[in-house]
């Protein structure tokens, strides 16, 4: 189990965004500014973070909050 | 020492010009991961790279037509130095046949390795690199692919692609600071080349105006130059160095 802050804190950043913004809806149709240069820029912080290195298949994939964790949850984080 | 603590992974490093990068970056002070497909088969003189560089080579066992391995060694290379600053894509496939004579097996197989891998190696690098805000990438091209030469279309072909590639790429890093360049040798001295050079090529060593061919250790030294900070403005250039050769 991984501390849900830490996963929401980077998500505030890069879209600058309250955390009262983020749901499960947070995606590439709901959100206007998600574009390719902040979805890299998602990424790069959430691999950092957690030490993992996507796949580009994992890369394209990461287009919503509720998506992402579901691909973290494959590498064993399991953001709750 | 022009190199000194960068962090370097050099494809093809096993013999010929790859072999040569791996030396000269070492003696100018770097720390080089040469990347090799089969281990087992390490040649004498990299071998013996090893015993005079310990601490600052080590030989990876890397074929770039593999997802995984490459992915792994760039995570070993993150893990161990924190940090990659020069990759040199080198490793390549190069045939010689006239167009009735390709075979497209042959050919995909080429392709696989002078453009697929090294477009995956680069995709990899450029990960980390964006995120330092730094790097330099140096694909190994060739004259063929902006001369032409008669019985080496398909290998131009393929060199040719690199090209595009590398404009295009370095036009993507370049907010990163990012440099992304491509050297294109003519003909190089390697043992394979050599060879076969009286047999083979002897109309062309005749073409070139230097009157010789380029060796190794030369086409090392422009990956120098290219790798280190003194090209720390030059990007999205196809670097050639062939001795003024016409073809």
């Amino acid at each position: 189990m991984t501390d849900l802050i830490t996963y929401n804190q980077i998500f505030c950043e890069v879209f600058s965004v309250q955390e009262n913004d983020l749901n499960d809806d947070f995606s590439l149709e709901t959100v206007e500014k998600w574009d390719s240069v902040l979805q890299l820029s998602l990424v790069s912080s959430i691999e950092d973070t957690y030490d993992v290195m996507f796949e580009p298949e994992e890369i394209m994939d990461f287009t919503s909050y509720k998506r992402g964790k579901e691909i973290l949850l494959k590498f064993g984080i399991e953001i709750a | 020492m022009r190199l000194l603590n960068k962090v370097a992974l050099i494809t093809g490093a096993n013999k010929g010009i790859g072999l040569s990068i791996v030396e000269l970056f070492l003696q100018e002070g770097g720390i080089v991961y040469a990347g090799i497909r089969d281990i087992e088969k390490s040649t004498y003189t990299l071998r013996k790279l090893l015993e005079i560089y310990p601490s600052s080579l080590r030989i990876v066992s890397l074929d770039v037509t593999k997802a995984g391995p490459c992915k792994e060694v760039f995570q070993t290379i993150k893990k161990e130095q924190g940090k990659i600053d020069i990759l040199v894509n080198n490793a390549g496939i190069v045939t010689y046949e006239l167009v009735p004579f390709i075979q497209f097996e042959k050919f995909e197989e080429m392709f696989q390795t002078n453009v697929v891998g090294l477009m995956r190696m680069c995709q990899l690098a450029s990960r980390f690199m964006t995120k330092q805000s730094s790097g330099s990438i140096i694909n190994i091209s060739s004259i063929v692919s902006v001369k032409g030469v008669a019985g080496q279309a398909s290998y131009a072909a393929t060199k040719g692609a690199v090209n595009a590639f590398t404009l295009s790429l370095s036009k993507e890093l370049a907010a990163h600071k990012v440099r992304v360049n491509a050297i294109a040798p003519g003909m190089v001295s390697t043992e394979r080349l050599v060879s076969v050079a009286d047999q083979k090529f002897k109309d062309q060593i005749n073409k070139i105006g230097f009157g010789r061919m380029a060796t190794p250790k030369e086409i090392a030294q422009l990956s120098v130059f290219l790798g280190s900070d003194e090209s720390c403005f030059i990007t999205g250039q196809i670097v050639g160095i062939d001795g003024s050769q016409s073809l």
